[in-house]
C-alpha cells in the first residue's frame, strides 16, 4: 500500500460498534474515523467506553455489532495478533513488560534475532538502539526494566510496538503517571511519528493535552461517539459540554481558594516520618509537615516519590520505621487502621479497585467498609441501619443508579469514588487523606469531589491531598509540598507557587534552582 | 436510535434478581446437563439404553428407604466437608486439607468416646465427641492457617502435604497402639452414640443414616448466618474477595486467615461424627474415603453457598451410591467420570474458580 493512499484515507473507520458485557453495554453505536497521519483525541467520562472501543480496535475485544475498517480493509472481529500484524497496536495503563529482563530483550521479545539456536543478543541491542534514535524514544538498552523510571518503562513499552512495526498507535491515558518534562518528552516523540505518517490515537480527560497534542478529537458519552472537531476548531469548555452533557466549571476557572477559617483543633502533624518502601528501601526520608484545620495541602510529585508510603503510614497501612503522626495532638503511630478512623482520620484510598471498595460487596455494604464495628450489634450485622445509611449517603452524595443492593463494580467509575466520597467524608472526622481522588473520574464527578474538598476544609478540616494531577493540586491546595525520592523538596504557599516552579522541584531540578 | 438504546437499557436493569440467580445457577445447572450428556454416551457405549440406566439408580438411590438412607449418610459428611472448603473459599483460601482434617475430626471424636466410661449417655457423651471432632479438624487447620498469616505459605501446598503427614500419624497411632487385632480399626464406643434414622422410622432399616444430618443442616444454616449477617463474616469474605481493601476497612488479614482456617478446619472435622458416632461407633483407617476431596466439588457445584453445599452434597451423594446401584448393567466407574465432568465443568464456567486458578490474589504489604 502506497503511503499517498493511506494519507488520503481513513487509518481507522469504527462504524456502529455495539459491546455489552452482562447487563453493561460499554460501546452503544460508537462510531470513530480517524485519519491516517494524525494525532487523534479520544476523550470521555471514565466508564464512557473509550478504552473498550480502542480494546476492539486492537482485537482484544469482538465487537456484538458494527464494523471496524483499518486502511479501508474490513477487519472486524480480528485477533491482537491479527492487529498486530497489521500494524495496529496499544500501549496499555499498564505495562506488559518483564522487570527482569534488559529494555533490548523486552523489545525484541517474541521476535528475537537468532543465531542459529542461539539468541543474537548483539544484533537486538544494535537495532533497538537504532530505533530509539529515530524515534527519540530515549531508554537505555541494557538497563533492566525493573530499574527504568515510569516514564522510560513507558519509551520502552512504545518502542517494544514499534519494532513490531506498529504504524497505529493506541495509547492508554499515557500521562497519568509522567511528570510535566516527561509529558514534554512524550509529545515530541508522538509528533515525530505522525510527522514520519504513523497514525497516533490518544486515550485521555486531561482537555488540556487534548488542546495541546492533538489534531481532532472524538468526544464519546455513555457508550456512543457525541461529538467529532477538528482540534483547532474547539475550545476546552466546549469538549467538556459535549463530555458531560452540560456546563462545567473547570478546574483552573474555579481555582480561586477561599482564605481558611480560623478553625478549632484537629490538625494533622506528621514529624521526620520514615517509611520503608516495598523492596525494603526508604520510601519515606524524614518527611515533616503540619496541616492546620481549615487547610488543604497539596502533595505534588512524580508517582513513585513516595506518595503513596507516605499515604498508608498515616492511615496505618504501613508500618512506621521512626516519626510520628499526630492528630489533634494524639499520637496514632501505634493505632491500626480502624483505630485511627474512629481518632477522627478519614483516608480516600488512591487505588479505589484495590482498596476503597470490595468491588462484589453491594453499595450499601461498601458504605460501611472501615465502620463494621459501628454497624454491629453483638457481632451481628444491623441491616437496618446500614439501609438507611445506604439510602442517606446514595442521596446525599446523588449515586447513581441509587440502588444500595448493586455490587458496586457495577457502577461508573465517578459513581464508585462517590462511594468512597460518601463514606469517608459523610461522617465525622477531623482530617482526611484524599489520595488522587478524582482519578479515572469524568469531568462532572470532579467537579463534584472539588466543591466537596473545599467545603470540607471551609468546615475547618485539616486535609492533605496527593495527585498526579497538577492542575488539581494548584485548584485546590492552600500550600503545596514537593515531594521527590521521598522527601519534601519544597513547601510553598499557593501564592508563591507556580507551574513551573513545581514542576522543576518534581524532577529535582529545583533543588538550587529556587 | 438514542431513544431505542435508552428503553433497552431499563429493561436490562429491570430483572437484577432474575440475573443474579441466573449467575448463581446456571454454571452448576450447565454442568450437571453436561455430566447428564456424556454420561449418555458412555452408557451407550457400553450397550445399554440410558434411559433405563438413569432409572435404575434414581430406584436405587431415592427410589427406596434403604436407598435414600444411604444417600443421606454419605450427603451428611459431604455437608460438612463442603462447608469447609465453602468457608476457606470465601475467605480466599483454597483448603485442600478437608480429607485429613475429617479424619483428625472422627479419631478425635473416637478417642474421647473411648475414654468415656461404657453406658456414658448419650445426652453427656455426643456433645463431647463432637467437640472433639470439631477440636481435631480445627488444629489439623491451624496448621495451614498460621503458616499462611505468619509468613505467607501457600496454603494449597501446605494442605495437600499436611494430608499425608496427618492420615500417616493417624494410621501409625491406630496401628502401633488402638487397633483391634486383624482390623485396621480402634475397638469400639461404648458410650452413648447418635441416633440411627432408623431408630425413628424403621423403614430406613440397615441404611447408615443417622441424626448427624439434623446437625449437618443446623451447621450449614449457621454458617450462612455466620457468612452473611455477622461483622466476622462480612470481614471474611472482604478478605476473601480483595483483601487490601479488607485491610484498608481495619480487617487484620492475616487473623481472619487463621481463623478462616480453624473455622473451615472444625466443620470438616465435625463430618467424622457422621461415621464415628452415627455408623461403625469405632475409627477406621481410610473412613473419610475422599469426601474431604469431594467436598471441593460440592462447594464448588454448591457456589459456596450453604444452601447450594447441601443440594450438591445430596447431589454427589447420589451418584455415589447410584454408582452401587447401577453397577450390574454399567461399571460403577461410569459415575466418577460424571462426577469429573460436572466438577471440570464447573470449574471452566464458575467465576470464584477462574479468579483463584489466575492466582496471586492472596498478597498484601504486610
Amino acid at each position: 500500500m502506497s503511503v499517498s493512499a493511506r494519507a488520503a484515507g481513513l487509518a481507522v473507520e469504527m462504524v456502529g460498534i455495539e459491546k455489552s458485557f452482562g447487563a453493561v453495554r460499554a460501546n452503544r453505536g460508537a462510531d470513530l474515523a480517524v485519519r491516517a497521519g494524525e494525532i487523534h483525541a479520544l476523550v470521555g467520562e471514565n466508564g464512557a467506553g473509550k478504552s473498550t472501543l480502542m480494546r476492539v480496535l486492537a482485537g482484544l475485544y469482538r465487537p456484538d455489532a458494527g464494523v471496524v475498517r483499518v486502511n479501508g480493509r474490513d477487519v472486524t472481529g480480528w485477533t491482537t495478533a491479527q492487529a498486530i500484524a497489521a500494524g495496529v497496536a496499544m500501549v496499555h495503563q499498564h505495562f506488559m513488560l518483564v522487570p527482569t529482563l534488559t529494555v533490548a530483550e523486552n523489545v525484541v521479545l517474541g521476535r528475537e534475532f537468532t543465531k542459529g539456536p542461539v539468541l543474537d543478543l548483539g544484533r537486538a541491542r544494535r537495532a533497538v538502539a537504532e530505533l530509539a534514535a529515530e524515534t527519540g524514544l530515549a531508554v537505555p538498552p541494557d538497563a533492566r526494566v525493573g530499574e527504568l523510571s515510569v516514564g522510560e518503562a513507558q519509551r520502552c513499552e512504545i518502542l517494544k510496538t514499534l519494532f513490531r512495526g506498529a504504524r497505529t498507535l493506541v495509547l492508554d491515558e499515557p500521562t497519568a503517571v509522567l511528570s510535566p518534562p516527561e509529558v514534554q518528552d512524550l509529545w515530541r516523540v508522538l509528533r515525530r511519528l505522525r510527522d514520519g505518517g504513523g497514525t497516533v490515537i490518544l486515550i485521555t480527560h486531561k482537555l488540556d493535552e487534548v488542546m495541546e497534542i492533538s489534531d481532532a478529537v472524538t468526544v464519546m458519552r455513555e457508550g456512543a461517539t457525541v461529538a467529532r472537531f477538528a482540534t483547532a476548531a474547539t475550545t476546552p469548555a466546549e469538549l467538556a459540554r459535549a463530555m458531560v452533557g452540560r456546563d462545567v466549571a473547570l478546574a483552573a476557572e474555579a481555582a480561586a481558594a477561599a482564605p481558611a477559617p480560623a478553625g478549632g483543633g484537629g490538625a494533622l502533624e506528621v514529624r521526620d516520618l520514615v517509611v520503608r518502601g516495598g523492596r525494603g528501601g526508604v520510601a519515606v526520608d524524614g518527611v515533616s509537615f503540619a496541616i492546620a484545620a481549615g487547610e488543604i495541602v497539596g502533595v505534588a510529585g512524580v508517582e513513585g516519590n513516595g506518595q503513596t508510603e507516605l499515604v498508608e503510614a498515616i492511615a496505618g497501612l504501613r508500618p512506621v520505621a521512626s516519626g510520628s503522626i499526630r492528630l489533634g495532638g494524639r499520637e496514632l503511630s501505634a493505632l491500626g487502621p480502624r483505630e485511627r478512623a474512629a481518632a477522627g482520620l478519614s483516608h480516600i484510598p488512591e487505588d479505589r479497585h484495590a482498596r476503597g471498595l470490595v468491588l462484589d460487596f453491594s453499595v450499601a455494604d461498601n458504605l460501611i467498609l472501615g465502620l463494621q464495628d459501628r454497624y454491629a450489634r453483638r457481632g451481628v450485622l444491623d441491616r437496618e441501619r446500614i439501609g438507611r445509611n445506604a439510602r442517606e449517603k446514595i442521596h446525599g452524595f446523588d449515586i447513581r443508579p441509587p440502588d444500595a443492593a448493586l455490587p458496586a463494580r457495577a457502577l461508573s467509575g465517578g459513581n464508585q469514588q462517590k462511594i468512597v466520597i460518601a463514606r469517608e467524608m459523610g461522617r465525622d472526622f477531623s482530617a482526611l487523606l484524599a489520595a488522587q481522588p478524582t482519578r479515572g473520574v469524568d469531568v462532572g464527578a470532579i467537579e463534584f469531589i472539588h466543591a466537596e474538598l473545599r467545603r470540607a476544609r471551609d468546615a475547618g478540616k485539616a486535609i492533605l491531598l496527593v495527585s498526579a494531577d497538577l492542575d488539581e493540586i494548584f485548584a485546590l491546595s492552600d500550600r503545596i509540598a514537593v515531594l521527590y525520592r521521598g522527601r519534601i523538596v519544597a513547601l510553598l504557599p499557593r501564592r508563591q507557587a507556580d507551574k513551573e516552579i513545581v514542576g522543576e522541584y518534581m524532577t529535582g531540578a529545583g533543588r538550587g534552582a529556587a | 436510535m438514542s431513544r431505542a438504546t435508552g428503553v433497552r437499557r431499563a429493561s436490562l436493569l429491570a430483572p437484577r434478581t432474575r440475573a443474579l440467580l441466573e449467575e448463581a445457577l446456571v454454571p452448576p445447572l450447565v454442568a450437571i446437563l453436561l455430566a447428564l450428556v456424556i454420561g449418555d454416551l458412555l452408557i451407550l457405549a457400553v450397550g445399554q439404553p440410558p434411559g433405563q440406566v438413569y432409572r435404575l439408580l434414581l430406584a436405587g438411590t431415592w427410589g427406596n428407604a434403604y436407598g435414600l438412607g444411604q444417600v443421606l449418610f454419605k450427603a451428611t459428611t459431604l455437608v460438612f466437608t463442603g462447608l469447609a472448603v465453602a468457608v476457606g473459599l470465601r475467605a480466599g483460601l483454597f483448603n485442600i486439607g478437608a480429607e485429613s482434617q475429617l479424619a483428625a475430626g472422627g479419631f478425635l471424636a473416637a478417642l474421647v468416646g473411648l475414654a468415656l466410661p461404657a453406658g456414658t449417655p448419650g445426652l453427656i457423651a455426643i456433645p463431647l465427641a463432637t467437640l472433639a471432632a470439631a477440636l481435631g479438624g480445627a488444629a489439623a487447620g491451624a496448621v495451614p492457617g498460621a503458616l499462611k498469616a505468619r509468613v505467607g505459605a501457600h496454603e494449597v501446598i501446605v494442605t495437600i502435604m499436611l494430608n499425608f503427614i496427618v492420615l500417616a500419624l493417624l494410621n501409625y497411632i491406630v496401628a502401633a497402639h488402638l487397633h483391634v487385632p486383624e482390623t485396621l480399626h480402634t475397638p469400639e464406643i461404648h458410650a452413648g452414640g447418635v441416633a440411627r434414622l432408623a431408630d425413628l422410622i424403621p423403614a430406613f432399616h440397615g441404611s447408615a443414616a443417622n441424626l448427624a444430618i439434623l446437625v449437618a443442616i443446623g451447621v450449614a444454616a449457621l454458617v450462612g448466618w455466620y457468612l452473611f449477617r455477622t461483622r466476622a463474616g462480612y470481614d471474611l469474605r472482604a478478605v476473601g474477595l480483595q483483601p487490601a481493601a479488607a485491610e484498608y476497612g481495619g480487617v487484620d488479614v492475616g487473623r481472619v486467615w487463621l481463623r478462616a482456617f480453624l473455622i473451615s478446619g472444625a466443620l470438616a472435622g465435625l463430618g467424622g461424627v457422621n461415621f464415628v458416632l452415627g455408623y461403625k461407633r469405632y475409627y477406621e483407617e481410610g473412613f473419610a474415603g475422599g469426601a474431604g476431596f469431594l467436598g471441593i466439588a460440592v462447594a464448588l457445584v454448591g457456589r459456596n453457598h450453604p444452601l447450594g453445599v447441601v443440594l450438591a452434597a445430596l447431589f454427589f451423594a447420589t451418584l455415589s451410591q447410584g454408582g452401587l446401584a447401577i453397577h450390574a448393567v454399567v461399571p460403577k466407574q461410569m459415575v466418577e467420570v460424571l462426577q469429573a465432568v460436572v466438577i471440570l465443568a464447573v470449574a471452566v464456567t464458575v467465576p470464584e474458580v477462574r479468579r483463584l486458578l489466575r492466582g496471586s490474589r492472596g498478597r498484601t504489604d504486610a
